[in-house]
């Protein structure tokens, strides 16, 4: 191993990145990519609780037909407030941001053997403006907006709430992530370690890149769009309004053009989470590294070509309509690549069940059938019937709760000894998993039932036939959120007073983050690395 | 671990940079210059993608708009000042080339030149902005400009409208480029911070200003010209 750290504090604890400077200031002002991954995961929390009380709201206005909290559920107006609160602050400030902002600073330097990402100071910017947008989406909460995360037209461009701070928000928030992404495309083009070739990057850091690609690529035009519906707002530019002579389709399609990249914004960092943590806990090397790495580029690919399929009944023209049926299509050729070679590496490997790994494995039985179900809605005729059901609604929770929230809390239980420098507690965490698994099948599988049964999802009401499986799903929902809660405060807890200390390297793995100390020194390595050998060579007599 | 071959190896030049004492300043410089220089410029290429893109939405909304109202933004087109606007395009095209001269100043170290030239690009600028000014005033007069709407041009609304998102926006870049022409270009030149050796900045900013130019070189035909 290489030489270990030789600086220590006064009390001769070693110094890392957490103590080597303290004080609120010293971390609001902090250029360290590592200390900025917990000024985003912090403030994510914020509005992952938020969005989540929404949700258990939503669920339990629900959870019987007719009103069932009429004191904070008033009307159907203040349903469609929670709806749009909940997919607002969750789209936008938890899942957007979620992985590339916290895990992808943290690790994207780590992982390439740098001492920073490109621009650091740009990096802290990003954050500031991630804040400032927080800040006007609150503020735009006072009139709460109740068009939904979409803020389709002409809605949201007639409606006297606060849709033009609330979208101003989101154009700030796309700026942040703008700069995160090209933060991360010039950090990884420039700073790898000698010997860290493209084919020997970790599959963590080829999906952060196809990440970085669209959310440099893709938000510039849900921004400009934004800003757009400010000016019809504002001094009716007529553009989105038909009764000015606008196209509110127009709209919709600048929308879904950002819009359904976005969803692999948010998933693709998951898929390179998981394809990290299964080699690790299979002691093998990643089946097909090479199929892994082009699959994420194909997706990001492909992903800009097929956002009209949000638009089957919005009066798309039968050719386009099959075009994007098609491509969309294409979308699960990649994606089942994926899922092949993760279920190879495990065959025949030696699995420990340690919490990461348990993570990991649901990604992929949940993202299978998050895959499965997006088929059927790719087949027109089939779409035709589910569009706007609860059908829609589990499908795309399976994608991002089962898929990119799933991939968030897999990374932190796995990255966890390294931020920290403590180990989680395994029993703990295990149990949260179990909770949070199984609240969240009992969420959803009722859901596509429903969405089958015709009910129409946004609905404030519906006929009391489908009461037990909307029960089912909030039961489901609360125990799912408790799951979230005790696995969140388990880690909290544990980086606080957790006893266990973590070693350089508790996993046996080869990556070149667990190389240096837990936590990692302010400039992340004492020597430079240099890397001699392809990510994944377990097995290997060096390495069993 | 055994013996890590594979990962560590000793550099003198990092050795020396890696002890990190109390106190230490963040470490904003964390790579070699040539380095730095290439990131500072694949990350200005890959801002200005964005900002193509940001503009790409407008240009394709007046795609659409056109096809559906075309004789409406035919006849709006010819309310806009030609003569202006083609007065405005010389501005900035000359402009640009300043902004290309100040670059190859810096690199040659002649920090006045650079003054000099953006000095000239920044004139053009503000000369830009005046002219703009006036046709937005002339516009207002006419009540063919928002929140004043004649509703006599009621059907021209589709074609101002984009007219004023694309040109306000335009201008605001031009007001970005200005200002990073003085912060990064002529300011540090009055200290004579640029040599052979380091004149990063005034090649971004100048890059920045040719985006500013570009993007109008595709406005004016547009809006002036086709309508």
């Amino acid at each position: 191993m290489a030489a270990h750290s030789s600086s220590h504090a006064a009390g001769g604890e070693e110094l890392n990145y957490l103590n080597w400077k303290t004080g609120l200031w010293s971390w609001l002002s902090s250029t360290d990519h590592k200390r900025i991954c917990f000024l985003y995961l912090y403030s994510i929390m914020v509005f992952f609780i938020l969005g989540g009380i929404a949700a258990l709201i939503m669920r339990t206005e629900l959870a019987t037909a007719g009103p069932t909290i009429p004191s904070i559920v008033k009307d159907p107006h203040t349903y469609n407030v929670f709806f749009t609160m909940h997919g607002v602050f969750m789209i936008f400030l938890f899942v957007v941001p979620g992985i590339p902002a916290t895990l992808g600073n943290f690790l994207i330097p780590l992982m390439i053997g740098a001492k920073d990402v490109a621009f650091p100071r740009l990096n802290l910017f990003s954050w500031y403006l991630y804040v400032f947008g927080a800040l006007c989406g609150g503020i735009a909460m006072m009139n709460p907006v109740d068009t939904g995360w979409t803020f389709y037209a002409p809605y949201s461009t007639t409606t006297s709430t606060n849709v033009s701070l609330m979208v101003f928000a989101a154009f700030i928030l796309g700026f942040s992530s703008i700069l995160t992404g090209l933060n991360f495309l010039v950090t990884i083009h420039q700073l790898r370690a000698p010997g860290m070739t493209w084919m020997r990057l970790p599959v963590f850091i080829w999906a952060s890149y196809a990440t970085a690609v669209i959310q440099t690529v893709a938000t510039p035009v849900v921004g400009m769009t934004l800003l757009l519906v400010i000016a019809e707002r504002v001094f009716g530019a007529g553009i989105f309004d038909p009764t000015k002579g606008g196209d509110p389709v127009l709209m919709e399609h600048l929308f879904w053009f950002y819009s359904h990249p976005v969803v692999y914004i948010m998933v693709l960092p998951a898929f390179g989470v998981v394809g990290e943590i299964i080699p690790v806990f299979s002691r093998k090397p990643l089946f097909g590294y090479q199929m892994v790495v082009y699959s994420s580029v194909a997706i990001a690919a492909v992903g800009f070509i097929v956002w009209a399929h949000h638009m089957f009944v919005a009066g798309i023209s039968d050719f386009s309509a099959k075009f994007f049926s098609i491509v969309t299509f294409l979308v699960a050729v990649p994606t089942a690549i994926k899922v092949f070679n993760w279920v190879s590496t495990m065959y025949k490997g030696s699995i420990s069940f340690k919490t990461p790994m348990l993570y990991a494995m649901s990604f992929v039985f949940l993202f299978m059938v998050a895959g499965t179900t997006g088929i059927y809605l790719a087949m027109l005729g089939v779409d035709v019937y589910y569009h706007d059901t609860y059908f829609v609604v589990a499908h795309f929770h399976y994608t991002i709760q089962g898929g990119a929230v799933i991939g968030l809390i897999a990374a932190l239980h796995m990255w966890f000894p390294k931020m920290s420098g403590k180990m989680y507690n395994e029993t703990a965490s295990k149990t949260a998993f179990a909770m949070l698994f199984i609240g969240f099948n009992l969420t959803f599988i009722p859901q596509f039932i429903l969405g089958m049964d015709g009910m129409p999802r946004r609905y404030y009401d519906y006929p009391v036939e489908y009461q037990t499986l909307h029960t089912l799903s909030t039961i489901g929902a609360y125990l799912n959120g408790l799951g979230y809660m005790f696995a969140l405060l388990n880690l909290a807890w544990t980086a606080k007073y957790g006893k266990v200390k973590a070693p350089r390297n508790p996993y046996n793995s080869k990556g070149l983050e667990w190389q240096t100390a837990s936590p990692p020194p302010h400039e992340n390595f004492d020597t430079q690395p240099v890397v001699t050998e392809d990510p994944y060579n377990y097995g290997t007599p060096h390495h069993a | 671990m055994g013996k890590d071959k594979d990962v560590m190896s000793s550099n003198a030049a990092v050795a020396e940079h890696h002890h990190v004492a109390p106190g230490d300043p963040p470490h904003i410089h964390h790579m070699d210059s040539k380095t730095a220089y290439g990131a500072a410029k694949l990350g200005m290429w890959l801002f200005l993608a964005t900002e193509v893109l940001l503009f790409a939405v407008m240009f394709c909304s007046f795609a659409i708009m056109r096809y559906y109202h075309l004789s409406e933004f035919h006849d709006a087109s010819h309310h806009l000042n030609l003569k202006l606007g083609a007065l405005n395009t010389a501005v900035l095209l000359f402009s640009s080339y300043t902004a290309a001269v100040a670059v190859t100043k810096a690199q040659r170290g002649d920090n006045k030149g650079v003054i000099r030239n953006f000095g000239i690009s920044f004139a053009c600028g503000l000369i830009f902005l005046v002219v703009k000014t006036i046709e937005y005033t002339g516009k207002a007069e006419h009540g063919m400009f928002p929140f004043v709407w004649n509703e006599h041009f009621y059907e021209y609304k589709n074609f101002l409208g984009l007219y004023y998102c694309m040109t306000g926006l335009h201008a605001l870049h031009v007001i970005i480029g200005m200002a990073v022409m003085y912060i990064y270009g002529i300011r540090p030149a009055m200290h004579n911070r640029y040599s052979g050796r380091y004149y990063t900045p005034v090649e971004l900013g100048a890059l920045y200003w040719h985006l500013v130019d570009l993007i109008w070189i595709y406005l004016f035909p547009l809006l002036y010209l086709v309508g």
